[in-house]
């Protein structure tokens, strides 16, 4: 589905990242980890399209993602960004509706087809009786909701997350993510996402790929890359790792010490 | 839509009938019947020949340019507001005016007709620079790649001064054409006649149509660069072409009429207070609103001190200065 190849980024002398390459099957849900600064939102961007590697290229099944029209791109592909919706005073089903502009024509209006998917999703993602509120009066859960909900009715193959949980509450955070897990399954949907927390990495993701000053540190199974000393490595702390009682999938557990070591 | 386009049809025959010589708006309306083709024909006239070339070939001359004047610069300020995501932003606050109008001046000050322009050599100066303009503001108003709303305002009015004393100086320059200067940079719709409209129709027609095709783009936009990339819209192409069309407007809008400012702001602000942020009602609706506002501006201009005729702009300053204050002191957050 898609193929990251040798992809590097500099900023004049600054190296943001160094020889990039992986591949994500169809259907699957690839993590980014990593720690701050080293690069995993510029990454997503680079995927993404909004800015361009300095070498390198981005394969969408067999096609190279720069010659891809800008309509096209988003109907294969959806983004949420870091940043998120604006505080802006749009209703929340004007704002699904924007979903449906890569499938319109210049001349064509949403018609009764876009109309049934908005209301679908919306019943999807339980914003149905939000549908009228405005963005600037929403909670981080609700806009969050509706960001997802509007890369829903885009109809992408792809999916790409920008640390989807960050600001949000424990069950906020499985909320949104469980969303994607599903529509994932249903829809043999792609998922790309970086992630912080890597517990929820590790339950949510098929596979990891961990960052470290620009370049790959380990690429492979949960794992494979949730590891003792892989992670003691690159994020100069010593975690234990443990599995966790119900899916059987390594978690980190820190421990608090009385002095810095 | 229809409610504000009745408005807009009363709003002119009230205008066409109010003056130094006053006519019934009877006489108005079946003069202006018999105007449209086929039923012209078919009427008897039942009104002096005087009454007719007031009506026809000195009033509404006028108003028909208020009506073009008025609706391409609300159309302007709503695509502006839009696109720049700013809600102060007008023609006139962000310089574009200011620098189509020395732009202009300059033509007037050496009577220079570009061969190749003709009639439109004005209007295509004006546009010309107003663009500069709106370049140099939006370069001194970006810093660290992003703009904020109040640096974009301050760069506006940094240019400004500096257009406002170079405009001084070509009137210090040009005793005799002075007055004419002046008084059209102060903004005026007198002294015209059909051929200025001629100038300024297709202009606002082309840039209307323009403007509502990409009205969804604009509400796109809405949601930030990044959500609009994302989202399918190539943002850097439609922004430079709003932002052209915008101009465009504002320079036709200058050249004739000289700098009318506020309209920009107010009409399109009213319009977002009464239907909603979605611009595939407010670029419409704006520029009929912006009919309306600068007609009856126009009325007040040349009735309230009769026979003495006031600058139109001082009307529309007067009126929209405040407005501003006032949204500046409402908003609660860099959006709308």
């Amino acid at each position: 589905m898609l193929t990251v190849q040798n992809i590097s980024k500099h900023y004049k002398e600054q190296v943001v990242l160094k020889n990039i390459s992986f591949q994500v099957k169809e259907g699957t849900c690839f993590g980014i980890i990593g720690p701050n600064g080293v690069g995993k939102s510029t990454l997503l961007k680079i995927i993404s399209g909004l800015i361009e590697p300095s070498s390198g290229k981005i394969m969408l099944r067999n096609k190279e993602l720069a010659s891809i029209s800008q309509k096209k791109l988003a109907r294969e592909m959806a983004v949420l960004s870091q940043s998120g919706l604006p505080t802006y005073p749009l209703s929340v089903e004007d704002t699904i509706m924007m979903g449906r502009y890569p499938h319109l024509h210049w001349y064509e209006r949403e018609g009764k087809k876009d109309k049934e998917i908005v209301e679908r999703v919306m019943e999807q993602t339980g914003v149905t009786s939000l549908r009228e509120k405005l963005l600037d009066t929403l909670s981080g859960g609700e806009r969050q909701r509706v960001a997802i909900a509007k890369a829903m009715v885009q109809q992408p193959k792809l999916l790409l997350l920008d640390e989807p949980t960050t600001y949000l509450d424990i069950h906020h955070q499985l909320v949104v993510l469980q969303l994607v897990k599903k529509w994932q399954k249903e829809a043999g949907l792609t998922v790309v996402m970086v992630m912080h927390d890597l517990n929820l990495a590790s339950q949510f993701c098929d596979q990891l790929l961990l960052l470290n000053n620009g370049g790959i540190e380990k690429v492979g199974s949960i794992e494979e890359v949730i590891e003792k000393d892989t992670l003691s490595k690159v994020y100069e702390t010593v975690p234990e790792i443990i599995e966790h009682p119900i899916n059987k999938v390594p978690q980190v557990l820190l421990t608090a010490l009385d002095e810095l070591s | 839509m229809p409610l504000l386009l009745a408005i807009l049809l009363v709003t002119v025959l009230v205008s066409v009938s109010v003056g130094s010589a006053n006519i019934d708006l009877k006489t108005v309306f079946l003069i202006l019947l018999s105007k449209i083709p086929l039923i012209g024909d078919r009427m008897d006239e039942t009104w002096k020949a005087s009454t007719e070339t007031i009506v026809w070939n000195i009033r509404m001359p006028r108003i028909v340019l208020a009506i073009l004047v008025g609706a391409a610069l609300a159309l302007a300020g709503a695509i502006y507001q839009g696109v720049l995501r700013n809600p102060l932003a007008d023609p006139f606050i962000l310089g574009v005016s200011s620098g189509s109008a020395l732009g202009a001046a300059l033509v007037m000050l050496f009577g220079i007709e570009i061969l190749l322009f003709g009639k439109w050599t004005l209007p295509v100066v004006a546009f010309l620079s107003g663009l500069l303009t709106l370049f140099i503001v939006y370069v001194l108003a970006k810093v660290n790649r992003r703009m904020q709303m109040e640096t974009l305002i301050l760069a506006g009015v940094v240019v400004q001064a500096f257009i406002s004393s170079m405009l001084s100086l070509i009137m210090a320059l040009a005793d005799e054409k002075m007055q004419s200067i002046l008084y059209w940079m102060m903004g005026s719709l007198a002294l015209t006649d059909w051929s200025y409209n001629g100038v300024i129709l297709p202009i606002v027609l082309i840039a209307s149509v323009i403007a509502v095709l990409l009205a969804r783009e604009i509400n796109i936009l809405g949601l930030g660069e990044e959500t609009a990339h994302y989202s399918g819209v190539s943002v850097k192409k439609i922004r430079i072409v709003l932002l052209i069309v915008a101009s465009l407007l504002t320079g036709a809008a200058v050249s004739v009429s000289g700098t009318i400012g506020f309209v920009g702001l107010v009409i399109p602000h009213i319009i977002r207070l009464a239907f909603g942020s979605d611009y595939r009602l407010i670029l419409p609706l704006s520029v009929i609103g912006g009919a309306i506002f600068l007609v009856s501006a126009d009325t007040i201009a040349r009735t309230i001190l009769e026979p003495r005729e006031l600058p139109i702009g001082v009307i529309t300053a007067i009126l929209g200065a405040p407005f501003f204050g006032y949204l500046l002191r409402k908003r609660k957050s860099n959006y709308f």
